[in-house]
């Protein structure tokens, strides 16, 4: 049975192989009864078997990304179309790599770690060593790696990739029951380890930046290709960026026991001794949400004590009343 | 690198693929296309009867591997390689610009000439790679100085800071590989303090400074396997078990945990392995009403009594 299964197989890659070859050589579209009578394979079924299997193959071809061309030759008046392959569309340009572009390319193929990336360079390196491009060394000590275990992340990639409108279920932060979105997605940003998808959520109409991880369950493919609009110069990562950072807008001035609040010091402005405690620095310190500040600060625990401004200090004071009670 | 490719797409490359390297080792082809040796000898059975119509000698695909060597002299038209598809464009080239952004890390001359022959060979596939960006924390402040250590193999001097103890330390280091992982990187080393492998988060270290003395890892030092992800837990690691109300369901994002489930009045229920109490400590400060220490007993406890304190500064 799994020898017959091989063979069947082995027969339709060679009828395929041979069907290209064929529609390669030729200038002129070669009509569905040409076709027949020159590919091996397709001569011994009856017009009607012969013009599924012919159908399946077309699909099959045009799924590997091969350019099937149809047209009629402008001399002959027939009923129905022809075929051929043009060998510009079809052919992978010249390309030279010198060794240390080979070996950029070579780390760069290392990047991607999960499906469908990681498959997807494996074959594009094929193509181009069989371009003649030769594999360079890669310096060992270089490990760059990107993650996608998100599992909307294909649907996700998918879908930008076509221009195509999604629906999800997300999960939104603060604690919202999760809610049905519907979106035009404009791209994916891998940022600081995470995926996110940018943009128009058509509810809202305006721009959002989705988490790949708040997405429950799978996405749906809402429309069809090529219907998104991208608007020109849209900052995809930038997006993301504001979304993931707030831009420091008020400052706070807090008081550190020394050799603590590391963080807080690498992000200070000014930093002075604290005239009240004895070795204690008094750090300035950007931010922008008064709420997020004191999260932060009050993670430093006897460490830290915010002087000022008092919304931030409030903030803090009301946290660990809640967590000393 | 595995590359599953279909058989017919395979035989569409290794057409022209034999054609330019006359003469190429079988086992090398093989290696190469990520399939076996036997394998590789069916693909060619099958080429041999394929060829241009008419079918007649000289239209056959010709192809000799007799001994260990294979040679494709008539490719029937099929000189060159199909064209990269869309995702194949796509995979490339955003790595490839991935790595143009991080400054430092490979000679940036050569990424950008490989991406502008890869992109210009794409042509019109090349289109959606500008909708995925990937982008890597390099930490330009240090990372010249990692990667040069790196490549002429000699010992740094690092301040770095530790965030489980919230303090910096001094530390000489072997460098053994530089790693981005997850949008952050990382220099693994042989820490000459500890006498052990560790890895530094490039962001963390404060100064570096490259030292005469060669870099010598000892022999037994292995690099982690990142198989299985950059953080695995250790035998001696500290087992927490946290309540997550909604707003500090983020937790559970950033933070590898063991289980998560769902508690009642729609908790998150989380367990995670710590090495420093130190860190959870600050993070269950920091949740503040939002989360609570389940287990340890005594980690909850300390967490009270730091808040105690800490509160007390301002009731002076």
């Amino acid at each position: 049975m799994q020898a017959n299964v091989a063979g069947v197989s082995a027969k339709k890659t060679e009828r395929l192989l041979n069907l290209v070859i064929c529609l390669l050589a030729t200038r002129r579209f070669l009509s569905v009864q040409e076709i027949r009578s020159a590919v091996p394979g397709y001569g011994q079924d009856t017009e009607e078997a012969f013009r599924r299997m012919f159908e399946r193959d077309k699909e099959e071809l045009r799924e590997l990304g091969i350019p099937l061309e149809t047209g009629t030759n402008s001399h002959v008046h027939e009923d129905e179309p022809g075929y051929r392959i043009a060998r510009r569309d079809y052919e992978l340009p010249d390309i030279t790599l010198e060794p240390d572009e080979a070996a950029a390319l070579g780390l760069a193929a290392r990047l991607w770690q999960s499906a469908p990336l990681a498959g997807a360079t494996g074959t594009a390196l094929l193509k181009l060593q069989a371009a003649g491009v030769d594999a360079a060394p890669v310096p060992a000590a270089l490990e760059p790696r990107v993650g996608a275990s998100e599992p909307a992340f294909e649907g996700c990639l998918r879908a930008v990739r076509d221009g195509r409108p999604l629906t999800f279920t997300y999960r939104a932060s603060g604690g919202k029951p999760p809610s049905s979105r519907s979106v035009e997605p404009w791209g994916v940003v891998s940022w600081r380890g995470r995926w996110y998808l940018v943009g128009r959520d058509r509810d809202r109409d305006a721009e959002r930046v989705f988490r790949l991880s708040r997405i429950v369950g799978d996405v749906t493919e809402a429309g069809p290709a090529g219907s998104v609009v991208v608007p020109e110069q849209v900052d995809l990562r930038g997006m993301v960026a504001r979304m993931a950072t707030d831009e420091p807008r008020l400052t706070a001035r807090v008081s550190l026991r020394p050799g603590t609040g590391w963080e807080l010091r690498r992000d200070a402005g000014a930093s002075n001794p604290d005239p009240e405690r004895d070795t204690w620095t008094i750090v300035e310190v950007g931010f922008s949400d008064p709420e997020r500040f004191a999260d932060r600060v009050t993670g430093y625990g006897p460490d830290a004590v915010v002087l000022s401004p008092p919304q931030a200090r409030a903030a803090v004071v009301e946290r660990l009343r809640g967590l000393a009670s | 690198m595995s590359a599953a490719m279909g058989q017919l797409p395979r035989l569409l490359a290794l057409v022209p693929y034999l054609l330019s390297r006359p003469g190429v080792r079988l086992a090398e082809v093989a290696t190469t296309f990520g399939i076996s040796e036997e394998r590789l000898r069916k693909d060619l059975n099958l080429l041999w009867v394929c060829g241009l119509p008419g079918h007649g000698p000289g239209d056959l695909i010709d192809v000799e591997f007799e001994g260990d060597t294979i040679t494709l002299s008539e490719p029937a038209g099929v000189t060159r390689p199909l064209r990269l598809t869309v995702d194949e464009a796509l995979a490339l080239l955003v790595a490839l610009r991935a790595l143009a952004e991080t400054p430092g890390l490979f000679e940036r001359d050569a990424v950008g000439r490989a991406l502008a022959k890869v992109e210009q060979a794409a042509g019109a596939a090349a289109g959606a790679a500008g909708r995925v960006e990937v982008s890597v924390e390099g930490e330009q402040r240090v990372l010249p100085v990692v990667r040069g250590a790196l490549q002429d193999r000699r010992r740094l001097h690092l301040s770095y800071h530790v965030p489980g103890r919230d303090e910096t330390t001094e530390r000489d280091v072997d460098p053994m590989r530089l790693l981005l992982v997850e949008g952050r990187s990382y220099l693994e080393g042989w820490c000459r303090r500890a006498e052990g492998v560790r890895l530094f988060r490039l962001d963390r270290i404060e100064s570096v400074q490259r030292l005469e003395a060669p870099a010598e890892p000892p022999p037994g030092a292995t690099s982690r396997d990142l198989s299985q992800g950059l953080f695995r837990p250790g035998p001696n690691d500290l087992q927490v078990t946290l309540a997550l109300r909604p707003a500090a369901a983020w937790v559970a994002d950033y933070h590898p945990c063991e289980s998560v489930r769902e508690g009642p009045d729609g908790e998150l229920v989380v367990r995670l392995r710590v090495r420093e109490t130190g860190w959870v400590r600050r993070l269950a400060l920091r949740l503040g009403s939002q989360g609570r220490v389940l287990a340890p007993v005594e980690l909850a406890e300390q967490v009270r009594a730091d808040a105690a304190m800490a509160l007390a500064a301002y009731e002076d």
